[in-house]
């Protein structure tokens, strides 16, 4: 039996699944992980926010790091699946991180948080889906607005500044865009304006000739568009081609200066809500987007930002506890507000709450001669 | 089987029981997602390797195992019912499925479960009210079987083990019934089997059903293991994972997909040495492993076991079909 | 009814793309029995071989023929030597999962030694919009039209009017027959494996100003140039065409007027009935059943 137990462990080692025994980070470095959609349709999202944090890892590291020891984040692919992600986060707990970085598909999250949780690890994660922060889970901490705290906004926006009484809406069908529009038809039914028209896209459709027709039809005062980059410049393009005259209305994607170039000229008039994108008023984000495209080599999206900035919040906490505790950072970090004078790496002043949501000022913006332009800063919400 | 098959195949369940014992909970993670793989990946095997019918919609009965055991759990009923019905739901549907593949074959089989699992996951995303949609089910609990609780690694690995062992000893003992070789004889020779007196066309929808509801009894496994499962984890991606799990363990033999399966769960993770390019080594390391072996890996085995055994007098020349003979 | 004329134009344009695919698709079933599963990354790449060249400092039409001499080297003729010569003997299986394997090999390629995020690239025409019968096209969608057309009449010339394409046809009809005529077989393989590498980075070409490049535009494109072959034909040119257009024009259709949600569906109840009821595809041929 002994012989058998040697063979087995041999066995397990050139698996290599055994447990490595001295995997723990030594004193000299702390050991954050990442977790992320590095392949698979979650790609673009996964290598933004990656890019993100290197560049934040990068900068702090060569200042000599969080407390003196230098960061050492791993990344691990989920593959875009759930069930790899949940394998990840697994591994990644055998050795025990000070704090886990990522994913950013919300189904992803929903796995990997419970486990996290348990393990009491706070996880840094990029998703949006409403139910990441209701479900009293303290490890969590959200690095970009929960659908439902952008939706009232553009509810909002819509009602007193557009004043429109019936709306179109279109969406990419994934669990970004399908959670938006749930948000955003719960809103417009509070605020007593109709949805005309629910229109879903495919994620990767390239005509959208059908999508416009059947927006034409509708006619609503208004129309909200809620897809990923590449399908917002397509629809912008055709709902030009076919003379679409209600004002369209976005969040964030559709004002960015990627879907502006993409949909050469056909975005102007487009109108909306910005979250924190690299477009946004401040010098702090200009300077930020400018390096992050001189090392890369491409404008990051808001994925990216949100990596850059989980890099820098956990370092702010940590510096702010003074030692590196997983459990005490989550008590930390409730509540906590940093400004940029604090910690420049913020980019600019963000609150995370009792359940984790981010809260930080935002933008109505217009696009004119193919620029954004900001209209109005919206306030914090817990102000 | 030889002798020497006998051997590894005790030396590999030691293995299986022992090795939980060394890991940490996430290797004991990837053992119990291999159990679960390697269900479906039999029940793969007996509609591709046996019966010879080309299915890519294995991954969508996993899918609707998981959607069916997950839904039942969270309204209420026992774990054990709702795994007996996933397994009989997959069998229906695997039955009806079947019925085009007494018209067609090939390759033609092979488009009609594509579409088919393309069709599986419009719907588990579109009909929300059924299947949360996009969003996909969280929080599904691992099962308490008489009081004893599988909600830790170890637990639930035993259980998946032992769920594996049942299934591949019930799928092993069904294929050297005369039943079973009426499966291979389908395979080998349709003509020559019909003219035998078989009734091919219940056998090849029997070979299609029972290969489904293996994959459902899978899915009945992935739900409470992963704790977590959307439309996409569905998608044609697993289909031709599964498939590719049984060609490269080696399809029609009984134990391919043991093999093939420990490929496709653990061989990504071997190469992430390879960083961020693991995913292009392994795809690469596939298509060698085609190119030298298209029989799969218990394919090449037995050929350099024959070329062992040549040497001394060959106590039985071992035939791929006798594979499942004792 | 303006609007149905505008679904059909609009659904014409990307049924020639599909079509152009398909063609290719069903070329190397013919002669060579190989599903390529990995068809729509051959049409993604071509891309990025082009953009590459022009980073080097190309300007775009030596870019892209650079791109269509690579593209019929590498997916065309290293295709054939590398992948399917030494797998086509063990039958149709082992190739099947070697050329799903191949597509995530190039998927990952792309996007790890180029770039994961979408590539814009130049168009061969300028792009305004134009009025047919009330609906409006671009100018990018009509050269697309012109250009497959263009193609795939060439292809047929070739394929019907020239003893090469007819030694061709040979090959793909009966191989034994053709060898004993004298045909020289193997070359003809080859010469459709060329063929398919030259459609694959036209159709790059055609359509990444509108897709952009990006490393997962092979997924959508290679189901649908698939879905084309199988309906139209799987053993026939003609048929990759009418499959390829019956898709587009179809995809538009259901989305509006039927379930958006549903859209991917049609095409494959269509397939189903298409197998179910014509295995051979709408104008394909009855091929002899080896059973």
């Amino acid at each position: 039996m002994l012989r058998s137990g040697l063979y087995v462990s041999l066995v397990a080692a050139a698996l290599g699944v055994a447990s490595p025994a001295f995997a723990q980070s030594t004193p000299t470095s702390v050991y954050i992980p990442a977790i992320l959609e590095l392949s698979g349709p979650g790609a673009v999202s996964g290598t933004n926010f990656r890019d993100g944090m290197l560049l934040a890892i990068d900068e702090i590291n060569a200042k000599g790091g969080i407390l003196g020891r230098k960061i050492d984040t791993p990344l691990l692919d989920t593959q875009s699946d759930a069930s790899i992600s949940r394998a990840q986060v697994q591994k990644v707990l055998d050795n025990k991180p000070y704090v886990i970085l990522g994913p950013v598909f919300s189904g992803s999250v929903l796995v990997d948080m419970a486990l996290t949780q348990k393990a009491e690890i706070p996880e840094i994660v990029g998703g949006e889906a409403a139910a990441i922060t209701q479900k009293n889970n303290p490890y969590v901490f959200r690095t970009s607005f929960g659908q439902q705290f952008s939706m009232p906004k553009i509810a909002n926006y819509i009602r007193d500044g557009i004043k429109a009484k019936t709306v179109a809406v279109l969406w990419v069908n994934n669990d970004f865009g399908k959670g938006g529009r749930d948000n955003f038809i719960k809103e417009m039914a509070s605020r007593n304006i109709k949805v005309v028209a629910d229109v879903s896209t495919e994620s990767g459709q390239a005509d959208f000739s059908a999508d416009v027709v059947k927006i034409k039809a509708a006619n609503a005062d208004a129309i909200f568009v809620y897809t990923n980059e590449e399908e917002s410049a397509r629809f912008l393009r055709e709902a030009k081609k076919q003379g679409i005259k209600s004002p369209l209305i976005g969040e964030t994607t559709l004002l960015g200066q990627k879907v502006i170039d993409l949909a050469e000229g056909a975005a102007d008039g487009v109108r909306g809500h910005v979250g924190l994108t690299v477009d946004a008023p401040n010098p702090a984000v200009k300077e930020f987007a400018e390096r992050f495209k001189k090392r890369f080599n491409y404008v990051c999206d808001h994925n990216g930002i949100k990596g850059y900035l989980a890099v820098y919040f956990i370092k702010y906490v940590t510096e702010k506890m003074g030692k590196f505790d997983s459990k005490a950072f989550a008590q930390t970090a409730h509540g906590l507000t940093i400004t940029p004078k604090q910690e420049p790496g913020i980019l600019m002043e963000a609150t995370w709450d009792q359940n984790g949501d981010i809260d930080r000022e935002s933008f109505l913006g217009e696009v004119v001669n193919g620029k954004q332009k900001i209209v109005e800063t919206l306030p914090k919400l817990g102000k | 089987m030889n002798r020497l098959g006998i051997i590894a195949v005790v030396a590999a369940a030691i293995v299986a029981v022992a090795l939980p014992f060394f890991l940490a909970p996430f290797g004991i993670y990837l053992i119990s997602m291999w159990t679960v793989l390697t269900i479906a990946a039999i029940g793969l095997n007996l509609t591709l390797g046996y019966a010879g019918q080309v299915s890519l919609a294995q991954g969508a009965f996993v899918g609707i195992g998981a959607y069916c055991v997950a839904l039942m759990t969270q309204a209420g009923w026992p774990y054990p019912f709702a795994f007996v019905c996933a397994g009989l739901l997959c069998f229906v549907i695997g039955w009806i499925l079947g019925y085009p593949a007494l018209r067609v074959q090939h390759h033609y089989l092979a488009f009609v479960t594509l579409a088919f699992t393309t069709l599986v996951f419009l719907v588990l995303r579109n009909e929300e009210w059924l299947t949360h949609g996009i969003y996909g089910i969280d929080g599904i609990a691992r099962p308490t079987l008489l009081g004893w609780s599988t909600g830790e690694a170890l637990d639930f690995y035993v259980f998946s083990l032992g769920a594996l062992t049942v299934l591949a000893a019930t799928t092993w003992w069904m294929l050297r019934s005369p039943w079973g070789r009426a499966f291979v004889a389908l395979r080998e020779n349709p003509i020559r089997a019909l003219s035998l007196g078989l009734d091919t066309r219940r056998y090849t929808l029997m070979a299609f059903a029972i290969g489904s509801s293996l994959g459902g009894l899978a899915g009945a496994l992935y739900a409470p293991l992963v704790q977590f499962i959307e439309p996409s984890s569905f998608a044609l991606g697993l289909s031709f994972n599964l498939l590719l799990m049984v060609i490269v363990g080696g399809s029609g033999y009984f134990f391919g997909p043991f093999v093939g399966a420990l490929i496709a769960v653990l061989l990504p993770e071997w190469l992430r040495v390879t960083q961020g390019y693991y995913l292009i080594v392994y795809a690469a390391a596939v298509m060698i492993m085609m190119a030298l072996c298209p029989s799969g890996l218990l394919g090449l085995a037995e050929r350099a076991a024959k070329a062992v055994l040549r040497r001394d007098p060959p106590p039985v020349a071992p035939l791929r079909i006798e594979v499942t003979e004792p | 009814m303006a609007s149905f004329v505008q679904l059909v134009v609009s659904g014409l344009a990307t049924g020639a793309i599909y079509a152009l695919i398909a063609v290719g698709f069903t070329l190397l079933w013919q002669t060579s029995q190989t599903i390529n599963f990995a068809q729509g990354e051959f049409v993604m790449l071509p891309a990025f071989f082009i953009l590459a060249s022009m980073n080097l400092g190309a300007p775009f039409w030596l870019a892209a023929l650079i791109g269509i001499a690579l593209s019929i080297l590498v997916l065309g003729l290293l295709f054939k030597l590398v992948i399917v010569d030494p797998m086509l003997k063990h039958g149709v299986l082992p190739l099947v999962i070697s050329t799903i394997a191949l597509s995530l090999f190039l998927k990952e390629s792309a996007k790890d030694f180029y770039s994961s995020q979408a590539q814009p690239f130049p168009a061969l025409v300028p792009s305004t919009d134009v009025h047919v019968f009330g609906a409006v096209v671009s100018t990018q969608s009509l050269a697309v039209l012109a250009v497959a057309i263009a193609t795939v009449v060439a292809l047929h010339l070739l394929l019907n009017k020239t003893r090469l394409g007819r030694c061709m046809q040979a090959t793909a009809q009966n191989p034994t027959l053709a060898r004993i005529l004298g045909i020289p077989v193997r070359r003809m393989v080859l010469y459709t494996f060329l063929i398919n590498g030259a459609l694959v980075a036209i159709a790059s070409i055609l359509i990444s100003p509108i897709y952009l490049a990006k490393f997962t535009n092979g997924e959508t494109l290679g189901m649908a140039a698939f879905l084309a072959a199988i309906i139209g034909g799987f053993n026939q040119v003609r048929g990759a065409i009418l499959g390829g257009v019956i898709l587009g024009v179809l995809d538009n259709l259901s989305a509006a007027y039927i379930s958006s949600q549903y859209r991917g569906a049609f095409p494959l109840l269509i397939l189903i009935a298409v197998i179910l009821l014509r295995p051979q595809g709408l104008l394909g041929r009855i091929e002899e059943r080896t059973v």
